[in-house]
């Protein structure tokens, strides 16, 4: 309730501001639509115009921040001008030096320029450029994918592999090669945009089930096989499960098990999106089926991305090998986009061997010790924190939209940069305050960030757990 | 097997020049190679707002915005204007990537022929005619035309000088996608408005790649600032997805500061697809489709027989 009159009084201030600007003071200028074009029809709704202009230009200086070095452990974050209105006016020269980043996605530390990658990747650029200019199927085939693919696939425990230009792109091109219409997806509710632009373009039929709720999943399955296709009441021709290994912006690991009983019991497919949980879970950085340990290949569609963890981007699609060549063959991505930058691949390639390493195995504890340092400290101080406890995302509940605009400002001010999310990306009420726990990171950079995020917290009264008098008498039971 | 290369859409040779490589591994040591997040959480480098400002200055806009992957930029461009209840013109022989930005708008898509401005227009007239019938619904009905500058498909160019007449004409905003003719049209390399001689602002919005010519790899739109910021929200291949890769937004600067420097690169090119056109043109038994200016076009066997002929031919 409180949410919805914070958001009420926003509302009502933005209506207040309008009417003087348009009757009583004159207005800064805008951008608006070119004066030969007044007689067509409006380009955008009116309400869209006024939430833009009142409400999220309002807190555009925690969005958007320029950064002027490598996005590692610490940054140089550059700061901007701003109208009183919201409008970006450019850059001041300032830079705030040495923030520590609690927001990028480096989960094992590889965005570095300096090390074994960046000379790979140096070296790459001089021998093979930097664009391919050609799609897959025609002269854009170069080694280093090949070499990359089957990297992957051996890190991974599986048959075979295929690399794509954009994580984003992976997603939405490749699932209209596999379901089509007469095929049924059933999508977690918390799933990607990439996820879901897919399952449109594909023309299956879409269902949706609560967030990691399996009971609901089971339910789901069991009457949509017993009524069949809505329409003409035939059989599915394919099922797809589609759940995320980390969501992020929950920080909640799939229920991989109970997720793999269901498909073996009603005889479904599983796609697996592993874009924040490869290299990040499992004691061996195989993502989430190494951290239940599961046999990869019970998952029939393995997907990931390069650009979390390996400090490249691009994406994969990894499985069994008829799989794969029927991908080669039929992906609109290998046809019409083009292939990875062969840095980029270098890149990635350099990081897997890294990780498969000894050094690797370093940076996998480190990250797994952050993580629980962070969500342990948060959690006994006594702040709402969603997600399990071995998830390197770690979302922090401010609720009101104006909370977590000033926790930005208050974090930059005091040398460290999060993340924040609102409506739309996160439900109206829960607008949350969202870290990603670095292996970069050290101990004290963790600690150091804590006592901020305490200070904070204090300051805005945002430690309202019900669990916190449980912590100050005795350890919580899990 | 060493062979010449005729089949990369490497029109100015970017992808072997020295000083983009030397600037693009001058980057790596700076920045690193990926950039670990979207544009709204530290995923902004400063090289990534150097490129907007350059490739906007360079067409001529007020305003650009840039894309990790060419193919999503004009997939997440459409629907992020088009939604449903909306009317999109398009050409039939468009490529692939506009057919997917339209097949997710959900928005009511009429074809029309091949670059047959005529069939545009006779279409155009149908819809209004039909608009006419309902008042209230036809204030609220946005429309766009969508069409290539240099089509991938069949390698002809789009007929600019219509399309803008037919635009105020009918009320339909113009949406061109320049992959294939930025930096090869024009005397200057800025594209198709050039090559007409139409100025920029005309044109509601500019989607073009710098996969071909810039030899780098990601896309942009530009056009003005009204209508290119509202993408920085709804834009989905923008907003969840990471950014580019700061060593190719470098490189993509520094083959933008070449191409305003050696202005013969673009004669050049031409007088080469000119002359190759003309060639192949003689030979009996082949089809050139394309404009003759072209660099990209296509060979067809004439009197073509069946498919296994043709392959083997």
């Amino acid at each position: 309730v409180r949410n919805h009159i914070a958001m009420a009084i926003v509302l009502l201030f933005g209506w207040l501001r309008d009417f003087l600007n348009e009757h009583v003071f004159t207005p800064e200028p805008s951008a608006h639509e070119q004066e030969d074009l007044k007689d067509f029809v409006p380009l955008y709704t009116t309400f869209e115009r006024f939430f833009v202009r009142n409400v999220i230009e309002r807190g555009y200086d925690v969005l958007h921040r320029p950064v002027c070095t490598v996005p590692g452990a610490v940054i140089d974050i550059r700061e901007r001008k701003f109208s009183s209105s919201g409008k970006f006016l450019g850059l001041t020269g300032k830079v705030f030096r040495n923030v520590v980043n609690l927001g990028s996605y480096n989960y094992l530390g590889f965005a570095q320029n300096e090390g074994v990658c960046a000379d790979a990747a140096v070296k790459a650029v001089a021998e093979l450029g930097t664009g391919v200019c050609s799609n897959r199927f025609e002269v854009g085939n170069y080694e280093i994918h090949s070499k990359l693919e089957r990297k992957m696939a051996e890190f991974l425990g599986v048959e075979d592999c295929m690399t794509f230009g954009m994580g984003f792109a992976t997603n939405s091109m490749n699932i209209p090669c596999l379901v089509g219409k007469g095929c049924l997806v059933i999508s977690d509710a918390c799933n990607h945009a990439s996820l879901a632009i897919g399952c449109k373009i594909s023309g299956a039929t879409i269902r949706v089930f609560k967030h990691n709720d399996m009971k609901d999943l089971e339910k789901i399955l069991r009457h949509s096989i017993v009524e069949g296709h809505p329409r003409t009441y035939r059989s599915w021709k394919k099922i797809l499960i589609i759940v995320e290994g980390i969501y992020s912006m929950e920080g909640t690991i799939v229920n991989l098990p109970e997720v793999i009983r269901l498909k073996k019991k009603y005889k479904a497919y599983v796609y697996l999106d592993e874009a924040h949980s490869i290299g990040s879970l499992g004691s061996r950085a195989r993502g989430v089926t190494d951290y239940f340990d599961i046999d990869p290949t019970e998952i029939d569609v393995l997907m990931g991305t390069f650009t979390k963890s390996f400090g490249a981007s691009g994406g994969y699609i990894a499985g069994r090998r008829e799989l794969v060549e029927h991908l080669r063959l039929n992906s609109h991505s290998a046809c019409y986009g083009v292939s990875m930058s062969p840095p980029v691949a270098q890149q990635a390639l350099s990081s897997l061997n890294v990780i498969m390493s000894e050094e690797g195995k370093e940076r996998i504890t480190q990250l797994a010790a952050n993580t629980r340092l962070f969500r342990e400290k948060l959690r006994t101080f006594g702040f709402i924190v969603y997600g399990h406890e071995d998830s390197p995302v770690v979302p922090l509940l401010a609720y009101l939209p104006s909370h977590i605009a000033c926790f930005s400002r208050e974090m930059l001010a005091r040398g460290y940069g999060v993340v924040v999310a609102g409506f739309p990306s996160t439900p109206l009420g829960e607008s949350r305050v969202r870290f990603c726990i670095s292996s970069a990171l050290s101990k004290q950079q963790i600690l150091d960030a804590l006592e901020a995020i305490s200070d904070i917290g204090d300051i805005m009264r945002l430690k309202i757990s019900a669990k916190q008098i449980l912590y100050k008498f005795g350890k919580l039971k899990k | 097997m060493q062979c010449k290369n005729f089949a990369s859409l490497n029109f100015l040779g970017f992808a072997e020049n020295a000083r983009i490589i030397n600037s693009a591994s001058g980057c790596v040591s700076k920045y690193g190679v990926g950039s670990c997040g979207p544009r709204g959480f530290y995923g902004t480098f400063d090289v990534h707002l150097d490129l907007e400002k350059r490739i906007a200055e360079f067409t001529g806009t007020e305003c650009a915005i840039i894309y990790s992957y060419g193919f999503a930029t004009v997939a997440s461009a459409i629907p992020a204007y088009s939604k449903r209840g909306d009317v999109l013109f398009v050409d039939e022989a468009s490529c692939f990537a506009i057919q997917k930005g339209v097949h997710a708008s959900r928005s009511k898509v009429i074809y029309f022929k091949h670059n047959d401005m005529d069939d545009l227009e006779s279409k155009l007239k149908q819809q209004e005619i039909m608009e006419g019938n309902d008042a209230k619904k036809s204030k609220v009905t946005r429309k766009f035309m969508v069409v290539e500058g240099l089509y991938m498909n069949t390698g002809q160019i789009c007929d600019l000088p219509r399309l803008v007449e037919l635009k105020y004409k009918y009320k339909v905003r113009l949406f061109v996608e320049e992959s294939l003719s930025f930096g090869v049209l024009g005397d200057t390399g800025r594209g198709v408005t050039e090559h007409f001689n139409i100025p920029v602002e005309k044109v509601d919005m500019i989607c073009g790649s710098l996969e071909y010519s810039l030899a780098s790899t990601g896309g942009f739109c530009c056009g003005s600032e009204y209508i290119i910021t509202h993408q920085r929200l709804s834009g989905l291949g923008y907003v969840f997805s990471a950014s580019l890769p700061p060593l190719l937004a470098r490189a993509a600067i520094e083959a933008i500061d070449i191409m305003q420097e050696q202005h013969d690169l673009f004669s050049q090119l031409k007088s080469k697809a000119v002359k190759f056109q003309n060639l192949i043109r003689k030979i009996a038994s082949i089809e050139v489709v394309g404009n003759p200016e072209s660099p990209v076009f296509h060979i067809r066997r004439k009197n073509s027989v069946s498919n296994e002929e043709d392959l083997k031919f």
